[in-house]
């Protein structure tokens, strides 16, 4: 009986990483992706009920009872969040994902301190153990500061004289308290600080980075907790943890260095420059001229519902404002009078890659009227209106002209090419990044002050009058 | 040998995460991105045989986080997943 249920486990196992590796691939294609989470869904079920059979486990009620308070503030929290939140849920949940593993890692190290052995011994295995819970536990407390900053908790940007030889220095000591850890004389001192240590190195990599770099640095988060859930997988000896947690950690790395190349920065870059701070005197080289020009919701709407083409143009204001389903509403109303409407979104616009089209798709706008930077930037000289929600650095022509701003060179959509430009904004303000947008100067640029959602139904309004 | 099963299970484990991610449109980054991060909850398995096999006091606690964090990124990873795709629908999808 025994050795049948290992061998069901073993099944089992096998198929949920049949199933996650499908889910995944199906997860990229919108025609595909919601069976793909269904798919992945069924092998993360069937791979938990099955691990109740373990032979030699006790500890039920605790286990039963954990898994049930974890599982319900998940489902709770998850169900309840808005659209616009998703960023920083996704921050919380894998932080989650990465203190697990570093617990796991824990409860192992600690058997091995007090004198007993690791699930899988060996030296191998007990390298493993202490980097995956080096790598989980600087993912549990860099993603809890990554969700504080995005939700709003903790806004400010700490940066101070000699951070980096400082950080440094807490790095260092970590790998040598991880070091002790691989050999074979240990205690609970060493052990102690050894997390304590990764809990800190985590907390000061995420501290200096300012909201704009947040979504490669939870992409980055992401990928390392697979990587320690892989870890923690050849410690336990556990196939599923170890392809499921590798597969997350290349794909995830792969994806964070898409996000980096769409803002033309490195992940080094990302890391370790003070980018968006504000102190490094942004838009500097060239010279602002001209003023921003105001004009009124009513005024915008004339021209766009007589306008053939308008180009939306959705960025992080449109989020703060939860003003999607104006936007649709609005689009709408302009299509019934034979305005041309598309959508372009940037590969960063708002907190993540990604972002503006979860946002969009929540309102109804099909995802064929949406478009990327590729796609739509040559229809831009062809726009009558170019509608910036919300946007800022995304469509900031200093990347183009001016070498010495920080977000030179980073691919941006030609907004300013458009006939009209109509930006809704709330206040004179610059973006996330710190830098002055040369865009709202532009001539043919009206800035349209208020908040999205109250602007939008102005201009619906204003469009239905006609 | 057995280290060696498993660097072939971790090289062809990462060529799978690539092929699978490099092919993907920006649209579906962030669900992507919420997809995987439900993936590695997986090791909420790993949490539930370390608690399983926890004797000290000590091992039963932090077993324990182990298993309520597991749980939560498993569960909360899959909840925002799927009411993200679940808003995924072209124009033919929509109801005129």
């Amino acid at each position: 009986m025994g050795i049948n249920i290992e061998l069901l486990i073993q099944v089992v196992y096998f198929g949920a990483a049949i199933l996650f590796i499908l889910g995944l691939k199906a997860m990229s294609s919108p025609v595909t992706a919601r069976r793909g989470i269904v798919w992945a869904g069924i092998g993360m079920f069937a791979a938990t009920a099955i691990s109740f059979t373990y032979p030699g486990m006790h500890n039920y009620v605790l286990m039963t009872s954990a898994i049930f308070v974890g599982g319900v503030l998940a489902w709770w929290t998850g169900k309840r969040v808005a659209m616009t939140d998703m960023p920083q849920m996704i921050a919380l949940y894998n932080g989650m994902g990465g203190g697990s593993a570093a617990a796991i890692a824990a409860v192992e190290l600690i058997r091995l301190s007090a004198g007993g052995e690791l699930t899988h011994s060996g030296p191998v295995s007990q390298v493993l153990a202490v980097l995956g819970a080096l790598i989980g536990t600087i993912a549990f407390s860099g993603s809890l500061i990554a969700f504080a900053k995005l939700q709003g908790w903790m806004r400010k940007v700490y940066r101070f004289k000699g951070q980096q030889l400082f950080n440094m220095v807490v790095f260092a000591a970590l790998l040598y308290f991880g070091w002790l850890l691989t050999g074979d004389s240990f205690g609970q001192n060493e052990l102690l600080a050894f997390f304590g240590l990764a809990l800190l190195v985590g907390v000061l990599m995420t501290i200096p980075i300012g909201g704009a770099d947040m979504p490669v640095v939870i992409s980055l988060y992401n990928a390392l907790t697979g990587l320690a859930v892989g870890f923690e997988g050849f410690v336990l000896q556990n196939p599923a943890m170890m392809i499921a947690g590798i597969v997350v950690g290349s794909a995830g790395t792969l994806l964070t260095q898409l996000m980096a190349t769409a803002m033309n920065r490195s992940l080094g870059n990302v890391l370790f420059s003070s980018f968006g701070t504000g102190d490094d005197g942004g838009g500097g080289g060239v010279e602002v001229s001209g003023s921003m020009k105001a004009i009124e919701a009513a005024d915008a709407a004339i021209t766009m519902a007589y306008a053939e083409t308008v180009i939306i143009v959705p960025g992080y204001g449109m989020a703060v404002a939860q003003a999607q389903h104006k936007v649709w509403e609005l689009t709408k109303v302009l299509q019934d009078k034979g305005v041309r409407v598309s959508f372009a979104i940037h590969p960063v616009a708002g907190r993540m890659p990604g972002h503006m089209n979860v946002l969009l798709a929540e309102a109804g706008v099909p995802y064929d009227l949406i478009y990327d930077l590729e796609d739509i930037n040559s229809q831009f000289p062809n726009a009558d209106v170019a509608l910036v929600i919300g946007a800022n650095d995304v469509v900031n022509p200093a990347a183009r002209k001016d070498t010495s701003s920080p977000i030179y060179g980073m691919p941006i959509l030609d907004a300013d090419a458009a006939s009209n430009v109509f930006v809704i904004k709330r206040g004179q303000g610059t973006g996330f990044s710190g830098i002055e947008n040369l865009l709202f100067f532009e001539d043919n640029t009206r800035m349209c002050y208020g908040d999205a959602q109250d602007v939008a139904q102005k201009l619906i309004a204003g469009v239905k009058t006609l | 040998m057995e280290g060696f099963v498993a660097l072939y299970i971790f090289m062809l484990a990462a060529f799978t995460g690539y092929e699978i991610i490099s092919k993907v449109p920006t649209i579906l980054h962030t669900p992507l991105m919420s997809g995987s991060n439900f993936v590695h909850g997986i090791v909420l398995v790993g949490a539930m045989v370390a608690l399983g096999h926890a004797e000290s006091d000590l091992e039963k606690i932090i077993g324990f986080i182990a298993v309520l964090l597991g749980a939560g990124n498993a569960v909360g990873g899959y909840v925002v997943t799927e009411r993200m795709l679940e808003m995924f629908k072209s124009t033919k999808d929509k109801d005129k």
